[in-house]
């Protein structure tokens, strides 16, 4: 792990990767998203609504994903004091509120003509919502205490605490009754219907690498300004 | 109800935002990356 933690050798893994996932991953998307819309069947039950599944579940699994992602990252940074661990964290904050936000918004879209009300403060809604402003605090905190370019430890802290809330999304279905429908897909398989899956499938793993391009772009951001930081202080002390 | 509004508020609500989010980092990228290419320019 410790061979990406020089920034040149990450940059040149980074550089071309970049494009390689963020093209890939729209052409995912675009093309889920288009069979999705006007391919795919309606559902029996949900009607065109189920539409809205190919935006929502991608957004609802990648808010927590990207959580998931920092929480690492943080204890990567706390306890082998990796370099770059910390600014993989700063650069998964922003898209994964951006995520946590579309989860929300398209969730309470759906949930009006599904089940007649844009909001429910039950178990799963509730945790996301939650997760969300977990969001906005890090990347205040991040912004607020950043060290050349990293996160301060505080917020390291702050990114593993904040996990918590990760198996409390993912078990609310489980743990309390809700209007949200239980997990239809498993490690141990699916209950939807393939003419749904293989769009949904594409369109999360499109927005999965979306996401990755987006993070590597802002950790490519940060190491670019922390050299220019490096040489400006140079160059005054000269 | 017409399904059809909520459906599509949704696309037009990902496909802005998503175009956003990825200019926006692609900006930020581009201008910090080209300030080190300058200062080492100038060096």
């Amino acid at each position: 792990m410790h061979v990406f933690a020089n920034p040149t050798k990450f940059l040149s893994i980074a550089r071309p990767l970049t494009p390689i996932l963020l093209w890939s991953g729209l052409l995912l998307v675009i093309g889920g998203a288009l069979y999705g819309l006007f391919v795919a069947p309606a559902d029996r039950l949900m009607g065109e609504t189920v539409r809205i599944i190919y935006v929502h579940v991608p957004s609802a699994w990648l808010g927590p994903a990207g959580w998931t992602g920092i929480a690492i990252c943080s204890i990567v940074q706390l306890v082998w004091r990796h370099p770059l661990a910390g600014i993989a964290a700063r650069a998964i904050a922003v898209p994964g509120a951006f995520f946590s936000a579309i989860c929300l918004i398209t969730g309470s879209i759906w949930g009006r003509p599904a089940w007649g009300t844009w909001w429910q403060w039950d178990g799963r809604l509730t945790s996301m919502l939650v997760l969300f402003f977990l969001y906005l605090g890090y990347i205040a905190l991040a912004q607020a205490s950043s060290e050349r370019g990293s996160v301060s430890r505080v917020a390291a802290i702050f990114g593993i605490v904040g996990a918590v809330n990760i198996p409390i999304i993912n078990r609310s279905v489980v743990w309390w009754n809700s209007l949200h429908q239980k997990a239809s897909i498993s490690l141990s398989g699916s209950t939807i219907d393939s003419s749904f899956l293989w769009p949904l499938l594409a369109t999360a793993l499109g927005f999965g690498l979306i996401f990755g391009a987006v993070v590597l772009m802002r950790m490519r951001a940060a190491i670019a300004e922390i050299k220019v930081e490096a040489r400006m202080r140079r160059m005054a002390d000269i | 109800m017409n399904p059809w509004p909520f459906v599509i508020a949704v696309y037009v609500i990902i496909v802005p935002g998503t175009a956003l989010l990825i200019a926006h980092s692609f900006y930020k990228m581009r201008r910090a990356e080209r300030l080190v290419d300058k200062l080492k320019k100038k060096k």
